[in-house]
């Protein structure tokens, strides 16, 4: 193999530098800070900070209400990577055995993808409207008075259930197009060699879809970690207090509100360690399942 | 190992389209069957709905005597061979062979001694372990062979399995499936629309044309007989010469020119004349026959092909490689080897041909 050569050194660092710059300033700079300040007791009133050494990590772990928020958040993430995986490869399953062949249908189902997801957060927070939200009426028939914003694991259904409507549309399209290119002639194959569809799916369908599924869980877990930040931001609004929250929220409540920033600093670095440590096991011990076609 | 009962089986595709047409076929047991025809007649949706992967619009499809239209594919007994293997790409060979049978409940030791078997017979027990994108060409369409032998099922159904592989081993392979499916005795249906492998693998060959059968009968039957000029441009090759023209009581009119050929009676003055160009023989004879206009000559190396026009209609020929061809010849043909077709319903016409008197080069011809 030959390979293409710069003649000047420099040259490749030119081409990278603008790249490297929007790392650097977006990432390596603030996560740098944020550890930098980690250290520091920030003063409410903005004079001066102390050297506190890892007192802020201390006091962050063994509160029992960081604890508390810490296992709402592993709950949360895990239902709403679960819920909006599951749903969207189950629209996707239904979807594709009714556009094999047409695309007049693939097409529109495809243009969901360019105006869901904003669109899809706005309608979820209405169905949770205390006034004129539809979900909140129905679970009156059913004698179940809903209060979101009040009662704290009524809070947590609506939020759960926004986050996952929000995220269906992305997960349908990547599994979708994930379906669709799995030749035809194989699930016929299949057909012939298996009458029962369940076991179907099960060995031939899924296998060939892990690639898509594992992209996926990376993404929806990050989704469910950070993206949620505005689904809590209405749900709760300003009462916070006795309502579930996750990590990413209480992150920005103690650093913007309760001005924390040490501790709130100590939060995001630990945050950012555990989706290290998160992604690192799942490409290393997941992603030995993965079959790449 | 059963016989498969066609019986005036229709498909209508959602939107109307007509894909088959009141088709019927009785295959024995055993029998290797060819569908052959162009691209669009059909050929693939008659087989999947044989195989149950098309539902059947009307009539009925038996196979071993019990009536399948509403059975699923896995319970038909049957076996599928796709055109691009359709292999199961995150399974290696050895477990594509067993798929099949693990989903039916086979015993295990069974499965590895049917494995081992179908290995063997194929040459495939190097790549057992493999996956089979590690695969070349060949070794996969072995492999979809493998995944059908090892069910032992009542049929085979092959769906232009050669089409992606290169001539020589087109060739190959042909005669692999030849052999193998008289070893085990199943009864096949083949589909292609390759003339020379229907021809070669056929025990008979159904010539289909815009969904409806347009001949049924064995390769040599089809080859001197056919039932049509759609059988007959589509069957040999090169293809047979077909010649519009009408009949008069002096012979053939063809363009402004005669051919000195007398027939029964015939319903139809406008007539398909047909004949294969390896019957036919040059002459200077200026009364012999029609006069052939040579457009140009392809060497085959032990033959050659002769290519030129009568009254402005194509016409090609075989001739040995010595031969000479003249800018202006006459052409012959011997009358048993001549074929005649309506012109209107392409269908042929059972008249005998007895050659005519030359009428001498005194008396006017009159066309
Ligand atoms: N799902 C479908 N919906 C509508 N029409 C179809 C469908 N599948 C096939 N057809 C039509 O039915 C006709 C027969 O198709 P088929 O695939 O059986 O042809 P074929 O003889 O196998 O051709 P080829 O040699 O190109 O594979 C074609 O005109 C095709 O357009
Ligand atoms: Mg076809």
């Amino acid at each position: 193999m030959k390979r293409a050569q710069f003649s000047s050194s420099l040259l490749p660092y030119l081409f990278l530098a603008p790249q490297l710059a929007v790392i650097f300033i977006f990432f390596y700079w603030p996560s740098a800070e944020a550890i930098r300040s980690s250290f520091f007791l920030e003063d409410p009133f903005g004079f001066g900070s102390t050297f506190v050494g890892f007192q802020n990590y201390i006091d962050t772990l063994t509160s029992p209400e960081y604890l508390g928020i810490a296992a709402f958040t592993a709950l949360f993430t895990v239902l709403v990577t679960f819920f909006s995986l599951a749903a969207g490869l189950l629209l996707a399953v239904k979807a594709d055995k009714v556009i094999r062949g047409s695309s007049a249908y693939k097409t529109l189902l495809i243009s969901v993808y360019a105006i869901a997801p904003p669109v899809a957060g706005l309608i979820g927070m209405m169905f949770f409207d205390q006034h004129i939200g539809p979900f909140v009426r129905l679970a009156a028939l059913f004698g179940w008075e809903m209060k979101v914003g009040l009662n704290y694991w009524d809070t947590t259904f609506a939020m759960v259930f926004v986050a996952v409507w929000k995220q269906i549309p992305y997960n349908f399209i990547f599994f979708l197009s994930g379906l669709q290119s799995i030749p035809a002639s194989v699930l016929e194959a299949a057909v012939i060699d298996c009458r029962n569809g369940l076991r179907r799916f099960w060995t031939v369908l899924a296998p060939l879809l892990t690639p898509t599924a594992f992209f996926l869980l990376i993404i929806n877990f990050t989704y469910a970690l950070f993206d949620t930040f505005g689904v809590i931001d209405v749900m709760v609004k300003d009462k916070a207090a006795n309502n579930p929250i996750t990590l990413t929220y209480k992150v920005y409540m103690d650093g913007f509100r309760g001005n924390d920033l040490g501790g709130s600093s100590a939060q995001s670095v630990i945050l950012m360690v555990v989706v290290l440590v998160l992604t690192v096991f799942q490409f290393r011990f997941l992603e030995r399942r993965v079959h790449y076609g | 190992m059963a016989k498969i009962d066609i019986d005036h089986v229709f498909k209508t595709y959602a939107g109307g389209a007509q894909a088959v047409r009141d088709v019927s076929i009785s295959i024995r047991d055993g029998e290797f069957i060819v569908l052959v025809g162009p691209s669009g007649c059909g050929k693939s949706t008659l087989l999947r709905m044989v195989a149950g992967l098309e539902e059947i619009s009307a009539g009925e499809v038996r196979i071993g005597g019990r009536l399948v239209n509403n059975v699923e594919p896995a319970e038909r007994d049957i076996a599928m061979v796709f055109q691009n293997y359709a292999l199961y790409p995150h399974m290696s060979v050895r477990q594509n062979l067993a798929y099949g049978l693990k989903n039916r409940g086979t015993p295990k030791p069974e499965i590895e001694a049917r494995v081992a078997e179908a290995a063997r017979m194929l040459e495939l027990e190097p790549y057992l372990d493999r996956k089979p994108r590690a695969l070349s060409g060949g070794q996969r369409q072995r492999v979809a062979m493998g995944r059908a032998i090892v069910r032992h099922p009542a049929a085979f159904l092959f769906d232009e399995p050669l089409s992606n592989l290169d001539a020589k081993l087109r060739v190959t392979m042909r005669g692999e499936i030849k052999r193998l499916q008289r070893r085990l005795g199943t009864t096949s249906l083949y589909v292609t629309h390759d003339q020379l492998e229907a021809m070669t693998l056929a025990d008979r060959l159904v010539v289909l044309n815009k969904g409806e059968i347009e001949q049924i009968g064995t390769p040599l039957e089809i080859y001197h007989e056919p039932a049509s000029t759609f059988v007959a441009s589509f069957i040999g090759s090169p293809a047979m010469n077909l010649l519009q023209g009408r009949s008069t009581e002096n012979g053939f009119a063809i363009g402004p020119d005669l051919w000195r050929l007398a027939t029964g009676p015939l319903d139809d003055a406008a007539i398909t004349i047909g004949f294969r160009p390896e019957d036919v023989t040059f002459t200077r004879d200026m009364r012999a026959g029609p006069e052939f206009l040579l457009d140009y000559v392809e060497e085959l190396g032990a033959q050659k092909l002769v290519h030129g026009t009568v009254g402005g209609q194509a016409v090609s020929a075989t001739a040995t490689a010595e031969f000479q061809p003249q800018e202006s010849m006459r052409l012959t043909v011997p009358e048993h080897r001549i074929f005649l077709f309506s012109t209107a319903t392409g269908k042929r016409l059972r008249t005998p041909i007895t050659p005519m008197q030359p009428a001498g080069d005194f008396s006017p011809v009159k066309a």
